[in-house]
């Protein structure tokens, strides 16, 4: 079979010395910079792309070591979503629903085994699939036009409003606040600017890892000085590492399910790992139900996410690989990273460069067994940066992500709006006002927007356009019921319980 | 405890100083982040430079993105105006903003446009099963029912990808230009699946952005946007060799700041005109599927003139500025 043949291939290249150091090199970085808040894979990768120039690599060592850091830039971003509940990237954002609640309860170490074992079983499916089906899947993207990535994004502000359970109308306010952010900067379909007061830095609009680190890192600072330290996330103990056998294996559908959920959202061009640990948590909260506890700290909340972001990696490597869209912002980095070692992905790219295709592959599974050490046996490591005392580490915090966030444009400005950013974290925390919402607003809405104004400019206003496609109309079922669904479940479960309802454990 | 810490902060501050070290003695602003056509030219350029020893340190590139170039812009002419280390990669979409006032109040006299010294020819290309086989069939039909053909660019609206297709219909005198349909997605590989996936019919962008669909069969090229057909490309018309006389390419060059003495440009432009003679070059342009287009000093300051010229007139009738 070719596969197997192809996989030698993309071994024999890959097993060298000299490769296998830069994966683990790549994957230390990249779990550390993953932790870290404020520096997603995007950065980290951006800020090793000089590093690989000047050690004059060539194309396959530098996709080795740039890809390690982005796989562990992936797996990293959980571990401060749990001990800290600040997100240490973007798609670890709803990891830190369950997971901070588990490490509250003292079960930190049992958090990170299971994201981390989720993790590895969502990217080694997901590199696994990369390696079967990228040429076919690739064609997934010619399916979507701007109807069906509308309803794509209708279906996750849908399903939003079973997030914040406690009140769906803050969760819904939170939405729109963040919709509202997205608007900001030059329109894209007429070329005009909104919302900018002629301010040149708000032209592009309002990074969302800007919002991201002002949102949780910032309005952190300001708990933590308000209240002294006594109600702040910061000094979760983490007691022995130990390895939850049985609550894993509880997880094991969950795991499967996320990773084949997130590898899709990955594939679309534009949807990408934060839309796939979104979906993938609702899919699980939903399937889980009202009883499953979810955000009160299960291990499925953890699992799913996990699973489903780090699967969302391998997939978005398919669109920027096979037809040069990048899925995600890092792989907008690392296409950038392929196009300067003269390899120009596209349609011919498996045929052209088997080398380069099979020993990248080769290194991702790699990497995926160095990253499985790393975070789980060897996890205590990481944890150690992050378990400094308090007044120590928020210094420490806030000072990277302050670096971080300068590094992203070289502006004090972003450095103004991030502390503003701060400021509306802390004021919501106090109204009980979730802010996962506004991030998703912001990253998602210009997107959403773009789609729906393409949609009828193609159409010329008619708005059945947006219903022309099978898909389509699947995904707004999809939404409709992902939108009804919980106000008639939470209903039943308000009766008296039945007596044949079986009790799922965890 | 405090000594791990300390290590990672000193290995995060390493890293963003490798990020952002303005050390060097000659910088080149990517207006832009990582990938993408202004770090190309600031990475090759800046590369060639040194290799060819027309300068004697390796160039530090700095990305700043922001406002499509227009923070890089602002800050060159407030801040670094009178800076003779300091060059700035530059393109057509930079004439495109400063021709829209994009760029605030800026205009393109506050720099001084060194040269260009390759493009990337301007293509219009449709999917392989298209029924249109010619320019002349996707001119005719938009002129016949313009809601029947829609573009897909990777700019935005009356970004330089939108501005092809106008010029060429309004080669072929047709003057309802506000009635063509144009999406501006995230790219020209983006643009290509919204064509090849059928949600719209023609792709409107650079060369290099289609090569590898091109070979792989999947679209087709109506026509090159050159004075002559590109070399390695000779299977595709021209625009010109149809009957329609349109010239639009994305030239890749430089520009520095305007408050530099004459002696300054002067030396830049023979920098910029060594690399262009340089095999390295010649190969790097190859490679990127970059067409030979050189123009450098003041013969350049005035072709660019003169395209700001054009570009204002025609944002003016699509109504992107007033």
């Amino acid at each position: 079979m070719d596969l197997f043949s192809n996989l030698a291939l993309g071994f024999s290249i890959a097993l060298t010395p000299w490769t296998l150091i830069l994966a683990v090199i790549g994957c230390f970085l990249g779990t550390i910079i993953g932790a870290l808040p404020g520096l997603g894979p995007s950065n980290g990768v951006a800020i090793l792309i000089p590093i690989t120039f000047s050690m004059g690599l060539d194309a396959t060592a530098a996709l080795v070591l740039l890809t390690s850091v982005y796989y562990g830039a992936m797996y990293g971003g959980r571990i401060s979503s749990i001990l800290l509940n600040i997100p240490g990237d973007e798609p670890a954002m709803m990891t830190t629903l369950d997971g901070y609640p588990m490490a509250k309860q003292g079960r930190a170490g049992d958090a990170l085994v299971i994201s981390g074992v989720a993790s590895f079983v969502g990217a080694l499916l997901a590199t696994i699939a990369l390696a079967l089906v990228a040429p076919y899947l690739a064609r997934i993207a010619y399916k979507f036009g701007p109807a069906e990535y509308f309803a794509l994004y209708t279906l996750a502000f849908a399903t939003l409003g079973g997030m914040a359970s406690n009140n769906q109308a803050k969760a819904a306010l939170a939405s729109f606040i963040g919709l509202a952010i997205a608007l900001i900067g030059l329109d894209n379909n007429s070329g005009f600017a909104r919302f900018t007061g002629g301010n040149l830095h708000l032209s592009d609009g309002i990074d969302f890892l800007v919002a991201i680190v002002g949102l949780f890192a910032v309005s952190e600072v300001f708990i933590f000085i308000e209240t002294h330290g006594k109600s702040s996330a910061v000094g979760v103990k983490l007691g022995k590492v130990t390895v939850p056998w049985a609550e894993m294996w509880s997880t094991r559908w969950t795991m499967l399910r996320s990773s084949v959920v997130g590898f899709i959202a990955g594939v679309l061009p534009g949807a990408g790992a934060s839309l796939g640990s979104f979906m993938t948590y609702m899919m699980e909260k939903g399937i889980a139900g009202e009883k499953g506890g979810f955000g009160t700290g299960v291990a499925k909340g953890v699992a799913a996410p996990e699973a489903g972001n780090n699967a969302a990696a391998g997939g978005a490597l398919v669109p920027m690989l096979t037809l040069g869209v990048p899925g995600s912002g890092t792989t907008a980095v690392l296409l950038a990273v392929l196009m300067t070692l003269n390899i120009t992905p596209g349609p011919t790219l498996f045929a052209d460069r088997p080398d380069v295709i099979w020993g990248l592959i080769a290194a991702l599974l790699i990497a995926n067994f160095v990253l499985l050490l790393m975070n789980v046996p060897m996890v205590k490591i990481f944890v150690k940066i992050l378990m400094v005392p308090p007044a120590v580490l928020l210094p420490g915090v806030t000072m990277i992500s302050f670096v971080g966030i300068y590094s992203l444009s070289g502006s004090y400005f972003d450095l103004v709006l991030m502390i503003l950013f701060g400021v509306m974290g802390y004021v919501f925390r106090k109204m009980d006002i979730p802010t996962v919402p506004v991030i998703l607003g912001i990253l998602l809405g210009y997107q959403m927007e773009n789609n729906l104004r393409h949609a009828m400019t193609l159409s010329g206003g008619e708005w059945t356009y947006l219903f022309s496609s099978p898909i389509a109309i699947g995904l707004w079922i999809a939404a409709v019921l992902g939108f009804v669904a919980p106000m008639f479940l939470r209903g039943i479960l308000k009766k008296p319980p039945m007596p044949e309802t079986d009790s799922t454990v965890d | 405890m405090k000594f791990t810490i300390l290590k990672t902060l000193g290995a995060s501050a390493a890293l963003s100083l490798m990020a952002a070290s303005t050390a060097w003695s000659t910088e080149c602003i990517a207006p832009a982040n990582p990938g993408g056509g202004w770090d190309f030219t600031c990475r090759q350029i800046g590369k060639i430079l040194f290799d060819i020893k027309q300068v004697d340190a390796p160039v530090q590139v700095t990305n700043m993105a922001g406002a499509g170039g227009g923070l890089a812009f602002s800050t060159v002419v407030a801040e670094r105006n009178d800076d003779p280390d300091l060059i700035v990669a530059a393109s057509s979409a930079t004439t495109t903003r400063l021709a829209q006032k994009a760029f605030g109040d800026a205009t393109a006299d506050q720099v001084r446009f060194v040269g260009a010294i390759g493009a990337d020819p301007g293509v219009i290309v449709v999917a392989a099963d298209s029924p249109f086989q010619s320019l002349t069939d996707l001119v005719e039909a938009i002129k016949a029912d313009p809601a029947s053909v829609a573009f897909a660019g990777g700019s935005a609206a009356g970004g330089f990808d939108h501005m092809k297709p106008l010029q060429v219909l309004k080669a072929a005198g047709f003057n309802d230009i506000t009635a063509v349909k144009y999406i501006g997605v995230d790219g020209g590989a983006d643009a290509i699946t919204q064509t090849v996936g059928g949600f719209t019919q023609a792709m409107t962008g650079d060369m290099s952005e289609i090569v590898g669909f091109i070979n792989s069969g999947e679209v087709r090229a109506l026509a090159v946007l050159t004075e002559e057909r590109v070399p390695g490309f000779d299977q595709i018309p021209t625009a010109r060799e149809q009957g329609y006389d349109v010239v639009a390419v994305n030239w890749r060059g430089l520009y520095v700041p305007g408050g530099i003495s004459d002696a300054d440009f002067q030396k830049w432009a023979d920098r910029l005109q060594a690399v262009a003679d340089s095999d390295e070059w010649k190969q790097a342009m190859a490679d990127n599927g970059l067409a030979p287009f050189t123009k450098v000093g003041a013969d350049f300051q005035n072709w660019i003139n003169d395209v700001i010229a054009q570009t204002a007139e025609l944002s003016r009738e699509i109504g992107v500025i007033q």
